[in-house]
């Protein structure tokens, strides 16, 4: 492991935290509603826009909090109007909400900002500068993967052994039976669609901490990235998806970096813009797993019944 | 509710069809003549013409999604190799350098000089025709080539590998090792465009901006129409209703599946070459995922599994964002003046919550999935049925 790799690796794991986190929303709410929530990753989006506009209104230590209840309300909000109505419609028409609840929200960004990059207020501490293993990178790339794996660690306990999360098993492995059986669906749903968000808020933070704005499309290809990492994961599964996001952040910031990588290497003498490509390759990674393993890395297998 | 035709009312059906067709384009060419680039009514003609490009663009996603049922998302992939084909091969050589300012050109020739060269003022036209064709048959190649593996996928997992596949389309074409062909990430421009079409015939100058995309996609929506009614396009919809069931009867479905997608494919890459002629540039950060969502969203208004759904719903769609709700973004509005409400962005915002009340509400679209034919034949039974009742 040479000096030129190591960077990329770092920012790699760090950004695949980072999806890690919005994935698990993904993975969650196809669990339990077999639905591609296309909104979530401009959930993602609207939770950075509140953030740059709260933080320029109140102290930081008010606005943080404010900003993950917000955002949590914004989650529940779209699955109680967009998505509980449409509970016995068909699977597309749902799909089509969740792509209607996308594009309003971005086209509600686009109002309210007026199309500019809005700066993200620097956090202290998390985005001071630090040194470890002789680069210099912010504290944020380095806290990132541990919170994640905390958080995880957390949602796991909570899944596997509280009341609301044995709910949610159950009505991931039938939603008709588990009602019957007295389960309360919507209220687990809920639950579900707070969590994704909770956890999808926390990742914009540590997100655009790095980059220097948001802008109303900034949720569209985080989103769709941590839905592929959902999938390479095996959809439905909750450490699937967080091993997905991890190796997709890798491979991801590899792939940017990768001119330079070659020619310290002597593979190639000059730029060749290969780093064109960081975005794509999640796509031909997501292609090649639905090809050869369709149901992800640790997905459950389906079959068609007539 | 669809009716089913007798061979007496479907006779009935092409004929009135056939002359609302030519009624219409006899108009358009009319209208093409009298309203110019500097009237106040010109909104009109860009309506038509971008009406008639999202119009093909969504009765092409419609034959996919709401005929076959295969949930695809990748038709902005496909309209972006339309594009940057018809581009590249109409640029005229003299304008080849400056378009490609920091790349060597590879492809040196243009399609409406070398046919114009060979036979005159028609080969310019003819030019164009083959550029189009091309745009759509490249489009179409690729979806043969996506679709071998992706089709064997199932509804959601279908939905998002077309997606990617879109996107990797994009990001090949904005690779600056291909800039020799694709001019890298920088925008195409200066081709055949729709506001230079013009032609003299007999000493009188006929205008064509907006006849000939409406002309293009009139051709093309007819041909989609001949194919879903038939055979092929019965198979389609037994595959939509049931995939097991239509197995059973007999259909083959990697073959039929395969058919659809190229055929969808192909109408998309044409919308995409007529996208660029009337744009007058082809840039591939416009062709985003964004774009397949507003066209889903306008087949979605239409009606999905209605192909003259999609046409109203897209001519609806694109006179309402571009015309109609104009003055939402200029700050007045049916006579409200409020501009700090109504400022940049509003029609978009005010639209978008049109379209989830559509989605949420009225889950059927405009014309759910019946037919404007259908509703003509089914107010003339009751007509008869009226007459003889009162016998």
């Amino acid at each position: 492991m040479d000096k030129t790799i190591l960077p990329y690796i770092i920012s790699g794991i760090s950004v695949g935290g980072q999806y890690a986190l919005i994935a698990i929303g993904y993975t969650m709410v196809y669990g339990i509603l077999r639905l591609i929530n296309f909104a979530h990753g401009d959930v993602f989006m609207v939770s950075g826009l509140l953030m740059v506009y709260l933080a320029a209104a109140l102290p930081l230590t008010v606005a943080i909090p404010l900003v993950i209840i917000l955002t949590v309300l914004l989650g529940f909000t779209i699955e109680r109007v967009a998505y509980r109505p449409l509970r016995t419609a068909p699977r597309m028409s749902v799909m089509i909400s969740a792509i209607g609840v996308s594009y309003l929200l971005q086209n509600l960004a686009l109002y309210i900002t007026g199309g500019l990059n809005k700066n993200y207020p620097q956090i202290p501490w998390i985005s001071d500068r630090v040194t470890v293993l002789g680069m210099e990178t912010s504290r944020v790339t380095i806290i990132t993967p541990f919170l994640t794996i905390i958080l995880v660690v957390l949602l796991v306990l909570l899944i596997n052994h509280t009341k609301i999360g044995m709910a949610m098993r159950a009505v991931s492995l039938n939603f008709e039976t588990s009602q019957l059986m007295g389960i309360r669906i919507n209220s687990v749903i809920s639950a579900t669609f707070i969590i994704g968000t909770f956890l999808a808020a926390v990742g914009s933070m540590l997100f655009f901490t790095n980059y220097p704005g948001v802008v109303p499309t900034s949720g569209a290809m985080p989103g769709l990235k941590a839905f592929v990492a959902a999938v390479f994961g095996g959809i439905g599964s909750i450490p699937g998806a967080v091993i997905g996001a991890f190796i997709i952040g890798i491979c991801e910031s590899l792939i940017k970096g990768l001119d330079t990588i070659l020619i310290v290497n002597g593979t190639i003498t000059e730029q060749i813009g290969l780093a064109t490509f960081s975005d794509a390759f999640t796509f031909v990674l997501l292609i090649i797993i639905l090809v050869f393993k369709p149901t992800g890395l640790f997905g459950e297998k389906t079959t068609d019944k007539v | 509710m669809k009716a089913v035709k007798t061979p007496e009312e479907s006779r009935l059906i092409s004929w009135i069809s056939f002359f609302a067709v030519l009624i219409f384009l006899g108009l358009v060419l009319l209208l093409d003549q009298l309203i110019k680039p500097t009237s106040s009514v010109y909104m009109l003609m860009t309506v038509l013409q971008k009406g008639s490009v999202y119009a093909l663009a969504a009765v092409s996603m419609n034959l996919l999604n709401g005929y076959t049922g295969l949930f695809s998302l990748g038709h902005a992939g496909f309209m972006l190799i339309g594009a940057y084909t018809y581009a590249i091969f109409t640029i005229p050589s003299t304008s080849r350098d400056t378009v490609y300012q920091y790349f060597d050109a590879v492809v040196r020739f243009s399609f409406p000089e070398t046919f114009s060269n060979a036979m005159g003022p028609v080969g310019t036209a003819l030019g164009v025709l083959v550029a189009v064709i091309l745009a759509g048959l490249l489009a179409a190649v690729f979806a043969y080539l996506i679709g071998l593996p992706v089709l064997r996928l199932k509804s959601d997992y279908l939905a998002i590998a077309t997606l990617g596949f879109a996107e990797i389309i994009r990001a090949i074409c904005q690779w600056q090792k291909l800039g020799p062909i694709t001019n890298g990430s920088n925008l195409l421009k200066s081709f055949a465009r729709t506001s230079k079409f013009k032609v003299a015939v007999g000493g009188l100058k006929l205008t064509l901006s907006t006849f000939v995309p409406v002309l293009i996609a009139t051709v093309s929506i007819i041909i989609i129409v001949k194919l879903i009614n038939s055979t092929y396009g019965r198979a389609f919809k037994a595959i939509r209703d049931d995939e097991i069931a239509a197995e059973a009867m007999g259909i083959n479905l990697a073959r039929h599946k395969m058919i659809s997608f190229t055929v969808s494919s192909f109408f998309a890459g044409v919308a995409g070459a007529m996208m660029a002629m009337v744009l007058s540039i082809a840039q591939a950060s416009n062709f985003k995922s964004a774009m397949t969502y507003e066209i889903l969203l306008m087949v979605v208004l239409g009606g999905i599994g209605s192909t003259s759904g999609s046409v109203i719903g897209s001519f609806l769609f694109v006179a309402a964002s571009e015309w109609w709700l104009r003055g939402l973004d200029s700050g007045s509005f049916l006579g409200i003046e409020a501009p700090n409400i109504f400022r940049n962005g509003f029609r978009l915002v005010v639209f978008s919550i049109i379209i989830m009340i559509v989605v949420l509400f009225f889950r059927q679209g405009i014309m759910g999935e019946r037919e404007i034919s259908d509703l003509i034949i089914l107010r003339r039974r009751k007509r008869k049925a009226g007459k003889e009742a009162a016998k």
